[in-house]
């Protein structure tokens, strides 16, 4: 193919001046779009708001399609496990075994758990749900790890809340539509979990690593303390998850880092739970303190890397 | 009963309707980018972009068709639902298109390859300018390795898009 005809468009004063401004037009929009990027940087839920049409949209269709696959989405799985079936069998089976005598463990400790609260007449009301719901899209173009879930400010969700399933925690409200919210996923790069080892309480930091896996600093100095089979819990330090939450099993050891998997896989789980942020459900009950809390979540929210 | 390749043949006297001409590539850029809508909670980068790929396929299918404001909407609306933050496919898109004009005077004769490079450049621009945004913007370490398989089947991909894209060129301006 030749070059295409030239853009010039001979004398026609009109037409070269049409040319001109839509160069004029793209670099000027160029330098807009630059400028809400240099924005985002300090502000990074700024113009949210934009995104509110299309996620309003949006949703029933993506609702309606999640009801029609929900399920397929683990086809990969189920592929991949017959990789190493056998192998894997046997491991599991090992697995179970020493479960088992696990579950008998925590099934005596809950019991004087509870003969205990009654000692002590402590009635244990968590009132940190707030609502169920499905998460229904995802940004699966972006190197961000965003979710969309199904309920929005509207069904009382806010920013800085966080997002758990059974299996573990998923992670928390970024910014807010009406009937729509997006979730920031315990893997992406810029979602940091305080968190502790469930055994000893050994404090680390999780961050995502934008492909699934996290990274799991230590928070004391020296060697790593973590070893592969560890598991890990959010420590409640910051005021936005509970403390206990399954976050992590480590995977690997490497120097400084480890690499952890989250128990809650987003892809697979059917629905999650929205609780309120944790400073707002221990210091409830005073109005003022209330406040206070909820802007300290908004303001963790905003300032998280 | 009329022959049906004479189907897509324009018939004397009429014309595809102006929205027809004008509001199908839109549409195809604005259908590439909801494709992030399908319910798939990806654990990475796993989508192709397929906005930026229908963008480019049709910008070098027929050059005349828009002028380089383009990539200012399509772009907007993009960052509207892709989960990147506002602005920044409307700064790559815009960049990429207007450099698209830049080279596409200085290279003499273009044929199917030069437009897959052309095309394979702007991809690796657009993704690589992605991850820095996001980057910038609160999302923290991000590898340049962990948007590598995107970027290689986005560039694969491309080949099919353009033939697509020329298949529905063809339904557009016949009437």
């Amino acid at each position: 193919m030749a070059r295409p005809p030239s853009r010039r468009p001979g004398i026609n004063r009109k037409a070269q001046y049409s040319l001109f401004a839509s160069y004029v037009v793209a670099v000027a929009g160029a330098a807009a779009g630059l400028l809400l990027v240099v924005v985002a940087i300090f502000d990074p839920t700024g113009f949210a708001g934009l995104r509110t049409a299309t996620a309003e949209l949006t949703r029933p269709v993506s609702a309606g399609l999640k009801n029609m696959v929900s399920g397929v989405n683990s086809v990969d799985e189920v592929l991949a496990s017959y990789w190493r079936a056998g192998s894997q069998n046997v491991a599991l089976r090992r697995q179970v075994e020493a479960d088992r005598n696990r579950i008998i463990d925590a099934k005596a400790v809950k019991q004087e758990n509870t003969r205990l609260k009654k000692l002590l007449r402590l009635v244990d009301e968590d009132q940190s749900d707030l609502l169920t719901a499905r998460l229904i899209s995802s940004s699966s173009s972006s190197a961000r790890r965003f979710a969309r879930l199904n309920a929005g400010r509207w069904q009382g969700v806010r920013p800085g809340m966080p997002v758990r399933a059974a299996e573990g925690l998923i992670g928390r409200v970024h910014s807010t539509t009406p009937n729509t919210a997006e979730v920031l996923l315990l893997t992406d790069t810029g979602n940091i979990v305080p968190v502790r080892r469930a055994n000893d309480s050994v404090p680390a930091i999780s961050t995502g690593a934008g492909d699934g896996s996290l990274e799991i600093r230590a928070l004391s100095a020296g060697r790593n303390p973590f070893k592969p089979g560890d598991l890990l819990v959010t420590s409640g330090i910051g005021g936005i998850y509970q403390p206990n939450i399954p976050v992590a099993v480590v995977v690997r050891v490497e120097g400084e880092i480890a690499w952890g998997f989250p128990l809650a896989n987003p892809s697979r789980v059917d629905a999650v739970v929205v609780e309120r942020a944790f400073e707002e459900v221990v210091t409830r009950g005073d109005p003022a303190a209330e406040a206070v809390s909820q802007e300290a979540a908004n303001a963790s929210n905003a300032s998280a890397p | 009963m009329i022959d049906p390749h004479l189907l897509h043949v324009p018939r004397l006297g009429r014309h595809p309707g102006r929205f027809r001409l004008a509001g199908t590539p839109v549409i195809t850029v604005l259908l590439g980018s909801l494709a992030s809508v399908v319910p798939l909670i990806a654990q990475s980068p796993v989508m192709p972009t397929f906005g930026l790929l229908l963008l480019l396929s049709w910008r070098l299918l027929r050059p005349e068709l828009w002028r380089v404001w383009i990539g200012l909407p399509l772009g907007l609306f993009d960052d509207m639902v892709s989960g990147q933050p506002l602005g920044s496919a409307m700064f790559l898109w815009t960049v990429a298109l207007i450099g698209i004009d830049y080279i596409e005077h200085r290279m003499v004769w273009r044929s199917y390859k030069q437009d897959w490079l052309i095309a394979t450049i702007a991809i690796i621009f657009c993704i690589t300018g992605g991850v820095f945004f996001a980057r910038i913007t609160g999302g923290g370490e991000i590898r340049l390795s962990l948007v590598a398989p995107q970027m290689l089947w986005t560039v694969l991909l491309f080949p099919f898009i353009v033939r697509q894209c020329a298949r529905i060129d063809r339904w557009r301006v016949m009437a």
